[in-house]
């Protein structure tokens, strides 16, 4: 394999890497904080998706719409939370699965009978669609875009979690939920904006991802199993951990596809598979697990 | 069992769900399970005679019959592995499509002899149970179920590019289906087929109705509810989780092959996430641990899918969705526990 390949194959895979990061980050610590396997997650990607694509459509500035979109998912998140996943918690893992699986179920049709069974496109400006020299080859600029904006989230995120007194909470109670609340923490309060804050984050990818994971309604059902895999594979809860795992899924996904085709299709699954048989909590699981 | 509670609360940690904890299993309702000759015994016989009766009264409704005997056998099968033994699973579909293809794979290049394919059918989902079994109950949770998924989703996405032998996205095609014990043809009426599946469901039934009040079953009841305390009795439970998740897949397998042998076609839709969910959603509908709930839950989303996908086609996910959505909320036993709470509520009003 030449130089030029290898590092084709190593960008590719970070962007594929960071929009699953992007999409699956809000999962992760859902997941952690309250213990709710969320099947849906991918239909608030998809509902950001959906608004960004249809505003750009009719014209409007990316950014623009990707805040609207950001805050109609947010929404979206915060108002499910408060009315019908709330009542879960306390609940077993299939019930849970079963319920957001429901949700995943009404999304898909509400978006099939509104705009139709095909993809839709997100319309990226003329900067993005074109063709970037970096010295190797000419590479797609929407691919550096989302490894830009991967990373920048990936910093903010991490600044967000480690080094402000709302991350200090987050991280308090993922480790120790009861622990947190007998110290006077709103945990519940907690819960409701860290859920508008992951379904927006996943609004988000949803959008900017578009041309990699295309929008169309059966999206939710279709991609959920990825961002599970990265929640479980980096360790629930685990904002570190998803995120290196978003990136070793993205780097395996595409050199498989570029280097053993034939495989590619089932080679993550095995991957994951082995992993979790060696490592059952994931990668690097948040204390309360290890 | 009072006084014992905080015990098992010290072993089990946070494993031990108060809720599934309590024995309410163990109370005049299980005795009314029992088969004996009482008059309350007579209401086994319904769902068969129900069964029955339909062949005669809507055979042109045959083949959404057929489908649901088949579910039936295949959401038993998940309540032996998730209901009893609380094995949390989104692969079941794995087991289901290993039958089917086994079973028509068996019919284009072996034999079409619908006996000789059902068997192997079963065998091979048996098998690949007991080995994927033993690798992956060791965990619990969010981990298992993520393993069970994987699996389902390796050997979808292996069936879709191994065109050759599975046809891929087209399908398996040209099954060749002998007669049913040399006499009964599989035809376009499907009655052959009909019955077929009541047989193999009937006797699958007897055998799940026997495993889970065997010891076995008792001990796979224990483990789910406290594993760490069966352990510490002394119970192999690795093991016996093992057993009963390769009877669960054979059982799975053996509604894959009927679904082959009732449509003569297999489609990459027999191993799909879709069909994982749906029968855990029948299984929850019907309601778990009573395994005639699988009666209840295949009949009703069956009939709830095909009228809604009747009356108004592209709202027929939300249907099932929002259904989905009410039954988790409110009616978390399932339809078998509706008598139970109709029960309940004169009882507290008179208190």
């Amino acid at each position: 394999m030449s130089l030029v390949s290898f590092l084709t194959i190593l960008l590719d895979g970070l962007a594929f890497g960071m929009i699953l990061f992007i999409i699956s980050v809000g999962l992760t610590i859902t997941m952690g904080l309250m213990r709710v396997i969320n099947l849906a997650h991918g239909a608030f990607a998809m509902v950001g998706g959906y608004v960004v694509a249809i505003l750009t459509g009719d014209g409007m500035n990316l950014w623009l719409a990707i805040l609207i979109g950001c805050t109609a998912a947010g929404l979206l998140g915060g108002l499910a939370e408060m009315t019908i996943l709330r009542p879960l918690y306390r609940k077993g893992e299939m019930a849970q699965v079963l319920l957001t699986f429901g949700l995943a179920f009404v999304s898909i049709s509400a978006l099939t009978e509104i705009f139709g069974p095909n993809p839709i496109p997100v319309v990226f400006p003329d900067y993005m669609t074109g063709q970037l020299d970096i010295g190797f080859r000419t590479y797609p600029a929407y691919r550096l875009f989302l490894i830009g904006v991967g990373l920048v989230m990936a910093l903010c995120l991490w600044y967000l979690i480690d080094k402000t007194l709302y991350g200090a909470r987050l991280r308090a109670a993922v480790d120790n939920p009861n622990m947190a609340r007998a110290v006077g923490m709103n945990v519940s309060f907690l819960f409701t904006i860290t859920f508008v804050g992951g379904s927006a984050l996943a609004g988000l990818g949803g959008a900017i991802g578009a041309g990699i994971l295309p929008l169309e309604p059966f999206y939710s059902l279709k991609y959920v199993v990825l961002f599970l895999i990265v929640v479980i594979v980096g360790g629930e809860g685990s904002f570190k951990g998803s995120f290196a795992a978003a990136i070793a899924v993205g780097l395996v996904d595409t050199a498989g596809k570029f280097l053993i085709p034939d495989v590619a299709p089932y080679l993550i699954y095995i991957v994951v598979f082995l992993l979790l048989l060696w490592r059952p909590n994931g990668l690097l699981p948040p204390k309360s697990v290890a | 069992m009072a006084a014992e509670r905080p015990v098992a609360a010290e072993i089990g940690g946070v494993m031990n769900d108060p809720v599934n904890s309590n024995f309410e299993n163990r109370g005049p309702a299980m005795a009314n399970m029992n088969i004996s000759m009482s008059p309350k015994s007579l209401g086994h016989l319904v769902p068969w005679a129900v069964a029955i009766a339909f062949f005669f009264l809507f055979p042109e409704r045959l083949g959404q019959w057929t489908e649901i005997l088949i579910w039936v056998l295949f959401t038993i099968s998940m309540d032996l592995a998730l209901g009893y033994a609380g094995i949390v699973t989104l692969g079941h579909a794995a087991f289901f499509g290993i039958g089917a293809y086994t079973a028509g794979l068996m019919s284009i290049h072996v034999t079409g002899d619908p006996i000789i394919g059902m068997v192997a059918a079963t065998v091979l989902a048996g098998i690949a149970g007991l080995i994927t079994g033993m690798l992956i109950l060791h965990t619990t949770g969010v981990t298992l179920l993520m393993l069970t998924l994987a699996i389902a989703a390796m050997l979808e996405n292996w069936a879709n590019r191994a065109t050759k032998i599975t046809g891929g996205d087209d399908g398996l095609q040209g099954m060749e289906l002998g007669n049913l014990f040399g006499i009964f043809e599989f035809n376009f009426f499907g009655v052959t087929a009909f019955w077929y599946a009541l047989g193999v469901l009937f006797i699958w039934f007897l055998i799940a109705y026997r495993i889970v009040r065997s010891p076995f079953g008792r001990s796979i009841d224990g483990i789910r509810q406290n594993a760490n305390r069966m352990r510490a009795i002394g119970t192999p439970v690795w093991w016996r989780l093992v057993v009963m998740y390769g009877v669960s897949a054979a059982m799975a397998g053996s509604a894959g092959a009927l679904t082959s042998y009732k449509t003569e076609f297999v489609g990459l839709t027999v191993l799909q996430l879709l069909t994982s969910g749906i029968v855990a959603v029948m299984l929850i509908l019907g309601g778990q641990k009573t395994i005639y709930g699988a009666f209840f839950g295949a009949a009703i989303y069956i009939m709830v899918r095909d009228t809604a996908a009747e009356t108004y086609p592209f709202l027929s996910e939300a249907i099932i969705g929002i259904m989905l959505i009410l039954v988790v909320l409110f009616l978390e036993d399932g339809v078998m526990s509706v008598p139970k709470i109709l029960r309940r509520r004169p009882k507290k009003a008179a208190e």
